[in-house]
C-alpha cells in the first residue's frame, strides 16, 4: 500500500510526500475523511493531488492513500435515469445518506449493488470470441437493451455462461483469454475515463442528427457523430437549446451534463425529463437520459472531471451500436476549473490566465466523438455527437475558449443577445453561424424528405443574407427609397424569420417540428413570397400585399398539430393565391 | 490545550504568514492577540509544511511580529444562530453591534455552507408578487429565485430593493416570512437608507441586518455575505421560513475578493479579478433555493454596480451566469423619470416560465408577456430609426409601434416606488397597451385569449 503525508494544502491542491510508487493519474484517499483526489504531477517522492471535495479541514501530516488505479467509471446496467456527481457518484444514492447537503467523503457505488438485473446470455457456450462481442443482454428500460460486452482487449473461448437474475458483481460467465487466464464477466465493467474506450474504425458522419429545432436542422444541422458547439452571453439562452436538443434529438441515448452551471438547471431536468414523452418511442424522456450535475458550487476539480465521466458514459452506450449524443453545458466552466488548477500549480499560463494545453484537452475532448464501427465481430456502427455550449465572458468570442472550440467543431450556432432581447428563439444568429455538414448530409436530405430540400435552405440562407444587405440601405435613406420588390423581399425575409425560424420551445406542437413540417413551412413562406412577386409585378400595391390577413395564419402555421399540417397547409396557399388575385383585380380594375 | 505562537514572520497587505505551527487545518480560523489586549480574526488560506498563510478579517495595523500572539481555534469560521436572531444587528463578523442582549445561539454554523445537493431541490415555481409591472408581468420573480439587481452609480437600486422587500407577497399564503439584509461596504447613508424604510414598515422585527459600512474593513466584506446567507439558511431550513435575502454591494465583495488575491500574487483573470471568481460567487448565490426536508426557501436579491454601466464587466458578468435571471435598471429611463427605471429588453428572469400561467397568475400571461416585449423591441427599432430619418420615414406600422413603445414606458414602465399593483392590473394594462396596436399583430397570443382579454370599448 502507498501511503504518503501531506505537506501542503492550498485550496483543492494538496502536496503529499512520500509518493514515490504511486502512479500518475491514480486516485488516492486523502485525510481521516477519504477525500477522494487524483495524482495530477509528480516531482520526486511529492506528488500534486487535486481533490474532488471541499479539503477544509485538512493539515499537514494527515494521511494521503493511493488506491493504485486511475480515475474510472462503472459501466453497467442502472445509468441510465441516474444523476451522478462529476465523479460518478449517485446523487440519490447520496441524498439518501447524508440528505439535502452534499458532505464529504461519502461513498456511494455508481451502479446500485443490490438491484437485481435480468439477464439473457445470446452467446453460446464454447464460442470463439472477440473483443467487444456481445455475450447477452439486460432490458435496462424501456427503450435501451444493455448489451452486455466482452471489455476491450479481451479475446477468448466462452466457457460457461447463463441466463438469469444477477446483481451488477455476480458471475455471469467465463472466458479462457487467448493467453489461457480465465476472465470472468459480469454486468459490470470499470474504464479510465480520461482514455477513449477503442473502436474498430472510424467513418465519415452522413445522417444527420434530426433535432426538430428548425433554424438547426434546416439551416445548420449536426450529423450524428458530429460535433457542435453553441456560444453565447448570458441570457442568450443557451441552455434552452441545450435542453431542447437533449429533449428532441433523435438519438437513442443523451448523456447530459451540467459542468460548473445551476443547481436549479438540473433539477429542472430532473424534474421535466420523466414526465416528458419521446416522440419516436412515445416512452419517458428520463428512459434514454442520463445526467452528471457538477453544479458550480460543488467542488471545483471535480468538475474538471465530469466532462471525461461523460463522455466515457456515452462512449460505452456507443460500443453497444447506439447513437448516443453527449451535451455539455457549459465547457467554459470545465476550462475554469483546468485555469484554476493550472493557478495552484504556479504552471506558466496563457491568454486570460488560461494554461497552455487548453487547446490540446479540448481537442482531445470533441475527438471522443464520432461516427464508429464498434469493436465485435457483428461490426455494428454507433455515433457518438459532442454538443458543448461556451459561455465567453460579456458575449465576445475572441476569448481564448470560444477560439479553441470553433478551431475543432464543426458547426457553430452562435447566439445573440440582440435577438434574445427581442425573444426571438432560438437566438441562433444565421449570419454568423455555420455547418460544416451541410454538402456531406445533403444527400440524404434529398433522397429521404424531399428533392429540393438543399436549394430550399440555400434560399433561405440567401434571403436572410440580402434582407441584412437590405436592412442598411434602409437604416440610411428610409424604407420608402427601396423598389416594391425589395420592399417585398424584405416582408418575406421578415415572414421567415418570425413564421419559421421563431420556435416557442415551451409551446407544445410548436417545441419539436417533423422534417417534412419544417419543409412544408418553408415552403409555404417561400410561396407566399413568389406569388407576392408576381401580384405586385401585375400591378398590386406592396402595402396591401403586405397587410393580407392570410399572413397571420401563415404566422400561426407553426403551431398546428403535425396530424393537420398537410391538409391545413394546403388550405392556407389557396387563400393566398385567392387574396392575392383579389388584390391583382382590384389594382387593374383601377388603372 | 490550545497552542499560542508568537513566530508571526510576515505581514503584507491582509496576508501573514505563520511560522513553526504544528496541526493546523485548511479553512480553521485563527485569532491574533495583540499586545494591547486586542483580538483580531484571521482564516488558514494555506498550509505549506509548518508555514501557515492566513487572510486577517480586519486591520492588520498595530500587529507586532514580535509580541502578539497567534491561536487556531481547530474548526472553520461559525456564526452562532439562533432564531432570536430576527429584528437584531450584526457586523460584517457575525458579532451583534446594537447594544442588546447578547443572543444564546443553538447552533453554531460553518458559513461556508456545503452544496445542495441538486437531486434534493425544488424547483422554485411560486409565484411572488412584488407589484412592480416590470418584474411580476415581464420578469417574474418566483419564491427560490436568485435575481440580481444591476445598476449603475447613481441609480436608485436601493428604492427599488426596498420597494420589493416592502411589497413582495405570494398570494394565498401567510406563511412565516423573514429578511436577510447584507450590506457590503455601502456608505451609512444607503444602510441607513434601508434601515428606516424596514422600520416604517414594521419589516423590522422579521429582519437580520449584517452591516458592514465602507468605513470598516475591505477584508471584513468576504466575510459579511456568508454571514447573512449562514443566517438565512438556518432560518429558512431549520426553522422554515421564506427568506427574502438582499445583498448590496457585490462589486464591493468582489474587489476585497481581488485585494485577496493580488495579495497572494495569484495569475488573475480578466481585470485583475482572480480566475476562480466565478466559482466563488457561485457558492454565494447557490445558496438560494429550496429543497426537500424543508418548508423554507431563500430568494435572493443581490445588487450590483456595474462600473461604467459595462454589463460585460467581469462582476455582472459572472454573476448573469450564475443567477436565474437579471433586473437591469437604465439611465435613460431614469432620465425620463420612468420609476423604477427597469431596462425591459436585456432584463430577464429564467424561472418565469414556470411561475405563470393559469392557476398561478393568469392564463393569459406568458402570451402577453411575450408580445409586450417583442412589441416593445420593435417599438424601439423604429424610434431609432425615426431619429436618423425623420417619422416620415417609417412605414404606418412602424409609426403605430414607436407609438406603442412611448406608451409602454411611460405607463407600464413607470409607475413609482410606492404603487403596489396586483398582477391583475398589470396584465390588463399589458393588454390596454396591446390595443395600440392592431390585432392581426397578436402573433404570440393565442387567438382564443385574444378574444377573452382584447379591450372593448
Amino acid at each position: 500500500m502507498i501511503e504518503g503525508k501531506i505537506l501542503k494544502v492550498s485550496g483543492p491542491l494538496v502536496i503529499a510526500e512520500g509518493m514515490r510508487h504511486a502512479n500518475m493519474f491514480d486516485v488516492v484517499r486523502v485525510g481521516e475523511k477519504r477525500l477522494i483526489g487524483e495524482i495530477i504531477e509528480m516531482h520526486g517522492d511529492r506528488a500534486s493531488i487535486q481533490v474532488y471535495e471541499e479539503t477544509a479541514g485538512i493539515g499537514r501530516g494527515d494521511i494521503v492513500v493511493s488506491t493504485e488505479a486511475p480515475l474510472s467509471v462503472e459501466l453497467g446496467p442502472g445509468l441510465i435515469t441516474n444523476i451522478y456527481d462529476g465523479i460518478q457518484r449517485p446523487l440519490e444514492a447520496m441524498r439518501m445518506v447524508s440528505g439535502a447537503n452534499i458532505t464529504k467523503g461519502i461513498d456511494v457505488p455508481a451502479l446500485d449493488r443490490d438491484r437485481v438485473w435480468h439477464f439473457t446470455a445470446t452467446a453460446e457456450k464454447g464460442a470463439k470470441l472477440s473483443a467487444g462481442d456481445v455475450v447477452g443482454y439486460v432490458e435496462e428500460t424501456d427503450v435501451i437493451r444493455h448489451k452486455i460486452m466482452l471489455p476491450p482487449k479481451s479475446g477468448g473461448i466462452l466457457t460457461e455462461i447463463r441466463s438469469g437474475d444477477f446483481h451488477v458483481t455476480d458471475t455471469i460467465g467465463r472466458v479462457r483469454l487467448d493467453n489461457g487466464d480465465i476472465l470472468c464477466l459480469s454486468l459490470m465493467q470499470k474504464w479510465p475515463v480520461r482514455v477513449a474506450r477503442p473502436y474498430a474504425e472510424k467513418l465519415p458522419p452522413v445522417e444527420p442528427m434530426i433535432t426538430g429545432q428548425r433554424v438547426i436542422d434546416a439551416l445548420f444541422p449536426i450529423a450524428k457523430g458530429g460535433t457542435a458547439c453553441v456560444p453565447g452571453p448570458f441570457g442568450s439562452g443557451k441552455t434552452v437549446v441545450q435542453h431542447q436538443l437533449a429533449k428532441w434529438s433523435d438519438v437513442d441515448l443523451v448523456v447530459y451534463i451540467g459542468c460548473g452551471e445551476r443547481g436549479n438547471e438540473m433539477t429542472d431536468v430532473l424534474r421535466e425529463f420523466p414526465e416528458l414523452r419521446d416522440p419516436r418511442t412515445d416512452k419517458s424522456l428520463m428512459e434514454r437520459t442520463v445526467l452528471i450535475a457538477n453544479t458550480s458550487d460543488m467542488p471545483v476539480a471535480a468538475r474538471e472531471a465530469s466532462i471525461y465521466t461523460g463522455i466515457t458514459i456515452a462512449e460505452y452506450y456507443r460500443d453497444m451500436g447506439y447513437s448516443v449524443a453527449v451535451i455539455a453545458d457549459s465547457t467554459s466552466r470545465w476550462a475554469e476549473a483546468l485555469r484554476e488548477m493550472s493557478g495552484r500549480l504556479e504552471e506558466m499560463p496563457g491568454e486570460e490566465g488560461y494554461p497552455a494545453y487548453l487547446t490540446s484537452r479540448l481537442a482531445q475532448f470533441y475527438e471522443r466523438a464520432g461516427k464508429v464501427i464498434c469493436l465485435g465481430s457483428d461490426r455494428r456502427q454507433g455515433a457518438l455527437s459532442a454538443i458543448g455550449a461556451v459561455s465567453p465572458q460579456g458575449g465576445d468570442i475572441s476569448e481564448p475558449v470560444t477560439q479553441a472550440t470553433l478551431r475543432i467543431v464543426k458547426v457553430f450556432w452562435g447566439l445573440d443577445a440582440q435577438l434574445a432581447y427581442r425573444r426571438h428563439f432560438p437566438a441562433i444568429n444565421w449570419l454568423n453561424s455555420y455547418s460544416l455538414y451541410r454538402d456531406r448530409l445533403s444527400p440524404w436530405f434529398s433522397e429521404k424528405i424531399a428533392k429540393d430540400w438543399m436549394e430550399l435552405t440555400g434560399r433561405c440562407m440567401k434571403l436572410l443574407q440580402i434582407e441584412s444587405e437590405l436592412e442598411e440601405v434602409v437604416k440610411l435613406v428610409g424604407v420608402d427609397a427601396l423598389s416594391a420588390e425589395d420592399r417585398l423581399t424584405l416582408e418575406a425575409a421578415r415572414s421567415l424569420r418570425e413564421d419559421f425560424l421563431q420556435q416557442n420551445a415551451f409551446e407544445g406542437d410548436d417545441s419539436y417540428t417533423q422534417l417534412d413540417k419544417q419543409y412544408a413551412l418553408m415552403s409555404l413562406v417561400f410561396d407566399f413570397y413568389e406569388q407576392a412577386r408576381r401580384a405586385v409585378a401585375e400591378g398590386a400595391d406592396v402595402q396591401k400585399v403586405s397587410d393580407l390577413p392570410v399572413r397571420e395564419r401563415i404566422g400561426r402555421a407553426k403551431s398546428i398539430p403535425y396530424a393537420e399540417y398537410a391538409h391545413e397547409y394546403a388550405a392556407i396557399r389557396r387563400a393566398v393565391g385567392e387574396q392575392l388575385q383579389t388584390l391583382i383585380s382590384a389594382a387593374q380594375a383601377e388603372m | 490545550m490550545i497552542k499560542e505562537y508568537k513566530t508571526i514572520e510576515e505581514v503584507a497587505g491582509p496576508l501573514m504568514l505563520v511560522r513553526q505551527v504544528d496541526g493546523v487545518k485548511y479553512d480553521e480560523l485563527g485569532e491574533i492577540e495583540l499586545p494591547n489586549g486586542d483580538v483580531r480574526r484571521c482564516r488558514v488560506l494555506e498550509v505549506n509544511g509548518r508555514n501557515v498563510l492566513v487572510q486577517l478579517f480586519e486591520s492588520s495595523a498595530g500587529i507586532n511580529l514580535a509580541q502578539s500572539k497567534v491561536r487556531f481555534s481547530g474548526h472553520g469560521v461559525e456564526l452562532p444562530a439562533s432564531p432570536d436572531m430576527l429584528g437584531r444587528v450584526f457586523n460584517g463578523m457575525g458579532e451583534c453591534i446594537d447594544g442588546g442582549v447578547r443572543i444564546i445561539p443553538e447552533k453554531s454554523l460553518d458559513i461556508n455552507g456545503t452544496p445542495i445537493n441538486p437531486a434534493a431541490r425544488y424547483y422554485p415555481s411560486e409565484f411572488i408578487q412584488t407589484g412592480i409591472s416590470t418584474i411580476d408581468g415581464l420578469n417574474t420573480l418566483v419564491r427560490g429565485q436568485k435575481l440580481p439587481i444591476f445598476s449603475g452609480s447613481g441609480l436608485p437600486h436601493a428604492d427599488l430593493a426596498a420597494q420589493i422587500a416592502r411589497q413582495a407577497k405570494v398570494r394565498g399564503s401567510d406563511s412565516k416570512f423573514a429578511v436577510v439584509f447584507a450590506a457590503v461596504g455601502i456608505t451609512f447613508e444607503e444602510a441607513d437608507f434601508f434601515i428606516s424604510d424596514f422600520k416604517k414598515t414594521g419589516a423590522i422585527d422579521r429582519t437580520v441586518l449584517f452591516i458592514n459600512l465602507a468605513s470598516d474593513p475591505a477584508i471584513e466584506r468576504i466575510s459579511t455575505p456568508r454571514m447573512a446567507l449562514t443566517a438565512a439558511e438556518y432560518l429558512a431550513f431549520e426553522c422554515d421560513m421564506h427568506v427574502l435575502v438582499i445583498i448590496t454591494d457585490i462589486t464591493n465583495y468582489a474587489e476585497a475578493l481581488r485585494e485577496v488575491s493580488a495579495a497572494r500574487k495569484e495569475v488573475p483573470g480578466r481585470r485583475g479579478y482572480p480566475g476562480y471568481l466565478y466559482t466563488d460567487l457561485a457558492t454565494l448565490y447557490e445558496r438560494a433555493g429550496r429543497k426537500m426536508g424543508s418548508e423554507g426557501s431563500i430568494t435572493m436579491i443581490p445588487i450590483l454596480t456595474m462600473p461604467e454601466d459595462d454589463k460585460t464587466h467581469p462582476i455582472p458578468d459572472l454573476t448573469g451566469y450564475i443567477t436565474e435571471g437579471q433586473i437591469i435598471l437604465s439611465r435613460e429611463m431614469y432620465r425620463k423619470g420612468y420609476m423604477p427605471p427597469v431596462d425591459v429588453l436585456p432584463s430577464l428572469s429564467r424561472l418565469k416560465d414556470k411561475g405563470i400561467g393559469a392557476g398561478k397568475t393568469r392564463e393569459d400571461h406568458a402570451g402577453t408577456m411575450n408580445q409586450l416585449f417583442s412589441g416593445y423591441a420593435r417599438g424601439r427599432e423604429a424610434k431609432e430609426l425615426m431619429v436618423v430619418l425623420g417619422e416620415a420615414a417609417l412605414s404606418p406600422m412602424d409609426r403605430l409601434y414607436a407609438r406603442f413603445a412611448d406608451a409602454f414606458e411611460a405607463e407600464y414602465i413607470n409607475q413609482s416606488f410606492y404603487e403596489n399593483r396586483t398582477i391583475e392590473e398589470t396584465l390588463d394594462l399589458g393588454w390596454r397597451l396591446l390595443s395600440i396596436l392592431p390585432k392581426s399583430e397578436m402573433k404570440r397570443i393565442k387567438p382564443e385569449l385574444i378574444e377573452k382579454y382584447w379591450p372593448r370599448d
